[in-house]
């Protein structure tokens, strides 16, 4: 017979074919033979969780960060991502800001460009602010109180300056009366009634309704200042006018970021930042598992976005490089939503929570230190109020409880069990495996869930849209959160009071609307005392669990790498878990 | 020249054709030295087919898979584990990937075991080739009924007809196919057509691929059918007053049966890798039913420390191609001895 050239091509495949399981599988079989100690200067393990390692006060050499991610925009009042916030400070300054220590002590807000944390009325609703001495833009020009005005105005430019948080506008200018700087008709654009600016030192800020988290949000980078000349608007993002001790030298989005030190900032005004490096760089690159290589070969310092090493990498990282990783908690609940709408009968949600397996979504999640410790209710530890031993289901056991799943569905009517559909974003495969494992877990008591995936990007038209999840039939939302602002209000509210409930965008997925937790919510605004807000967060926790709503999988924790040549280093819970940028240095 | 496989000249064809047992493509009469029998030019392509050993072993492979794919349940009872069954015992809870070495693989666990969830690898490929193969053939027999059915009108009929169906070809062959099924397949409903979960995905899959499949045969058997009408024996048939339908059904379809019936073999492989990559891309059936391209994407993240959860797939997908290209090769060998490409 004719022997055509396919052939031989295919003869060829099959031998390369066979060549290729034997390299790749002698390739990971030696990744089981290292197992030696970190390279030298690497501090241990978790040697910067909550506690400074290689402290140093040594200026100088090049900090470079790698990242898969690029901000979604370097404009302070734009930028949403927690890594973007935490990078601002090099080169934005607020009126308070996050104390420069590790762990739950960062959460302490301390004056930044202002002389004190603010003077709070009696009823408080009015925040006075004066502003420290030799405070400088890169230019050598003073900050004035009109230029932390202005860009705290333009979070209100929403059709230019979009994507940033708008807590500071709900806050402020509840009912939208202002329009922005751009479209402000008064000569110095500074109309906005709820801000005064007496003279240049002095800031008064009046709230129409007290907000005990009000100082969170002067924290935030959406709160720094913008000098009216220097606003390039929907431009500003590419080369923001420093207030920090760094400035903007080169930008191309997408590829890299160079910062210099700005010589006009002056350290005794500054009680947080450390500015030890004298060059900071950043370098994009798309590929994860590649950065996560040059991380482990020194060619960089950490991951900027912090998102922790990939699963590809984590084993060699784990078993080889100890002493370079953390392993801190992010500030995030993995967890799994109950829309009442679909699933209305409180006993049948019940089931679901008692038949799932936590230490297999655990597992799925990544493990206990890349995943995270097993989640029993939906306050981080890391708030006030928490308490991670409240466990009213037994999730702590990491087992399920078919006897009392049975009895919940019994009690719900349906014996046998009842069909339900699982949402879940179909661009997250470690979601997809969580969503297995509660799908094989549920089938033990008869619960037949299907698995739906859904499009990632349109997460805010599909569940974040009760009737568009009420038509699909979801009965269980997998998805994850984390707190904007380290308190109860920033992590809970938009996820459980009945009045953040959207037609889209919608963060409430169970439609909790309970007057109790709405009022509580209400309590807890407007105390000022952290502790006492805590008390009141913890009640808000007690009735979301006995709800019944929520199936919290994890709290979750990252993998991050710390290169041996960083000084100074300590995860700060502020941050969500990050190093403190601001404070880092490295060895020449 | 006589088409060599009508029925009526077969006698003819089989003189000059046959009997050539290493010179494929010349006759070659020195084997004619037996009294010549009448022999169908099925039989005539039969005897080739045996004489080709890589298509005879393509074959072998193809029925293998066919009855493991039929008998899996048999299979995985008798060698496995049930394919949804977690077994997180046998994952290191610390990384997600196995505890034993090579993804795990033990009697108990032939192809080891799925990182993270501990899934049993081989029953899952024995399942997965249950849906890479009814996938493939209920595409392919769909795109060869619309292919065939249009392609012989298009050439039968000419003129406007031929016009119109072969734009509708070339406007077929341009669209983007597998993002048409992406986003079809994410705005599916859950149940449709009385079927619910994998079933929706699979019947989805099949018409897709089987309506993107047609134009490629429907092209060819479009220009089969523009050189056989204008044959004497089509002629003929004419002049004794056959209709239409008659000369389509008795005089056309029987010899255009090999082009298709190679087309068909060889549009096998080409389903089953868009079935994978369908799946590889999220497109494919749900979990937790099993599909090689799934589990080849899902392997991914842990390439570096568990290559064998990426080579089997892989591998099943890779002979499973390999078999049936070969085994349609020795199809259109022995089907149409002057084939060349």
């Amino acid at each position: 017979m004719l022997k055509s050239s396919q052939r031989r091509i295919a003869a060829g495949a099959l031998l390369a074919a066979a060549t290729m399981v034997v390299t790749t599988a002698c390739g990971g079989g030696s990744g089981d033979n290292g197992g030696g100690k970190g390279k030298a200067g690497a501090a241990g393990f978790n040697a910067a969780v909550n506690k400074v390692a290689n402290a140093s006060d040594k200026k100088g050499g090049e900090l470079k960060f790698i990242g898969s991610q690029e901000a979604d925009n370097w404009d302070p009042q734009r930028g949403y991502y927690g890594f973007v916030w935490d990078f601002a400070r090099y080169y934005t300054r607020q009126l308070v800001t996050f104390k420069a220590e590790p762990g739950a002590a960062s959460t302490e807000l301390v004056p930044d460009l202002a002389t004190d944390a603010g003077k709070v009325s009696d009823d408080g609703l009015t925040y006075t602010f004066t502003l420290k001495d030799g405070i400088t833009w890169e230019d050598g020009k003073p900050i004035t109180s009109k230029d932390i005005k202005y860009g705290i105005e333009r979070i209100w430019a929403q059709d230019v300056i979009s994507g940033g948080p708008i807590y500071l506008q709900q806050v402020l200018d509840p009912k939208g009366e202002y329009k922005g700087p751009y479209k402000d008709t008064a000569a110095d654009k500074l109309g906005l009634k709820a801000i005064e600016t007496p003279d240049d030192k002095t800031i008064i800020f009046k709230l129409p309704v007290a907000n005990g988290d009000f100082l969170q949000m002067l924290a935030m980078p959406a709160a720094s200042p913008v000098r009216q000349d220097k606003d390039t608007k929907a431009k500003y993002g590419l080369k923001p006018f420093s207030s920090g001790p760094y400035k903007w030298e080169s930008y191309t989005p997408n590829k890299s970021i160079k910062l210099v030190r700005n010589d006009k900032w002056d350290a005794k005004t500054d009680t947080v930042r450390k500015a030890l490096p004298d060059r900071i760089s950043v370098t994009f690159t798309t590929n994860a598992d590649d950065m996560d290589n040059r991380l482990v070969e020194g060619e960089y310092d950490l991951d900027i976005n912090a998102t922790g090493v990939g699963a590809a990498a984590r084993q060699k990282v784990l078993q080889q490089h100890k002493d370079n990783v953390d392993n801190p908690q992010t500030g995030f609940i993995r967890y799994a939503v109950f829309p009442q709408t679909v699933i209305p009968n409180i006993e049948c949600r019940k089931a679901i929570i008692y038949a799932a397996d936590s230490k297999s979504l655990q597992t799925a999640r990544g493990g206990p230190q890349a995943g995270g410790d097993i989640a029993s209710n939906m306050l981080p530890p890391a708030l006030k109020g928490a308490d991670a031993k409240y466990d009213p289901y037994g999730k702590l056991a990491g087992a399920p409880d078919l006897a009392k799943a049975k009895e919940a569905l019994k009690k719900c009517g349906k014996p046998d069990g009842f069909k339900t559909t699982i949402a879940v974003r179909n661009n997250k495969k470690i979601e997809i495996a969580t969503a297995e494992s509660l799908q094989q877990s549920l089938k033990a008591v008869g619960i037949d869930a299907q698995i739906d995936q859904f499009d990632g990007a349109q997460t805010s038209g599909i569940i974040g849209s009760p009737k568009v999840v009420k038509e699909k039939g979801y009965g269980i939302i997998i998805m994850g959160w984390g707190a904007d602002f380290p308190t109860g209000q920033g992590f809970l509210q938009p996820l459980v009071d009945g009045r953040f409930i959207l037609q889209s965008g919608n963060n409430n997925f169970s439609e909790l609307n309970d007057k109790a937790v709405n009022g509580l919510f209400d309590q807890a605004l407007k105390e000022t005392d952290p502790t006492k807000a805590g008390e009141l967060y913890k009640q808000i926790n007690t009735k979301v669990s006995e709800a019944a709503v929520y199936l919290p999988f994890t709290h979750e924790k990252n993998i991050i790498w710390r290169s041996s040549r960083l000084t100074n280093v300590y995860t700060a819970d502020a941050y969500n878990g990050r190093y403190d940028y601001a404070s880092l240095g490295v060895v020449k | 020249m006589t088409a060599p496989l009508h029925e009526t000249s077969a006698g003819e064809a089989t003189a000059t054709v046959d009997g050539a047992p290493d010179a494929p493509g010349t006759p070659d009469n020195s084997g004619a030295s037996k009294a010549i029998e009448g022999r169908s030019p099925w039989k005539i392509a039969w005897t080739r087919l045996k004489r080709d050993k890589l298509a005879l072993a393509g074959a072998f492979v193809v029925v293998f898979l066919i009855l493991v794919a039929i008998f899996a349940p048999v299979i995985v009872g008798l060698l496995g584990h049930p394919p949804d069954e977690f077994h997180e015992d046998q994952i290191d809870p610390l990384f997600g990937t196995p505890i034993g070495s090579w993804g795990g693989v033990s009697s108990d666990f032939l192809f080891g075991v799925e990182p993270v969830n501990g899934r049993d690898v081989f029953s899952r490929i024995v399942y997965g080739a249950r849906i890479s193969l009814l996938v493939a053939f209920l595409a392919a027999v769909f795109a060869v009924f619309l292919g065939t059915v249009l392609g012989v009108i298009a050439g039968y009929f000419g003129g406007w007809v031929d016009a119109a169906l072969s734009r509708v070809m070339d406007v077929m062959l341009a669209f983007p196919q597998l993002l048409f099924t992406i986003a079809l397949v994410s705005v599916l409903p859950n149940e449709f057509l009385g079927l619910d979960g994998s079933g929706v995905r699979i019947a989805a899959l099949v018409l897709v691929i089987g309506f993107f499949g047609w134009p490629y045969v429907g092209r060819i058997v479009r220009g089969q059918t523009l050189s056989l009408r204008n044959r004497e024996y089509v002629e003929a048939a004419q002049s004794l007053g056959a209709g239409r339908f008659y000369i389509l059904r008795r005089e056309l379809l029987p010899n255009l049966l090999a082009p298709i019936m190679v087309y068909a073999t060889l549009m096998i492989p080409t389903n089953i890798l868009t079935e994978a990559a369908l799946s590889f891309l999220g497109a494919g059936v749900k979990p937790p039913t099993a599909s090689w391209g799934q589990m080849l994407s899902t392997a991914i993240t842990t390439y570096e420390s568990d290559p064998l959860f990426m080579v089997i797939p892989g591998l099943a997908i890779f002979i499973t191609v390999l078999a049936f290209n070969l085994f349609g090769d020795g199809v259109r060998d022995a089907l149409d001895p002057k084939g060349s490409r």
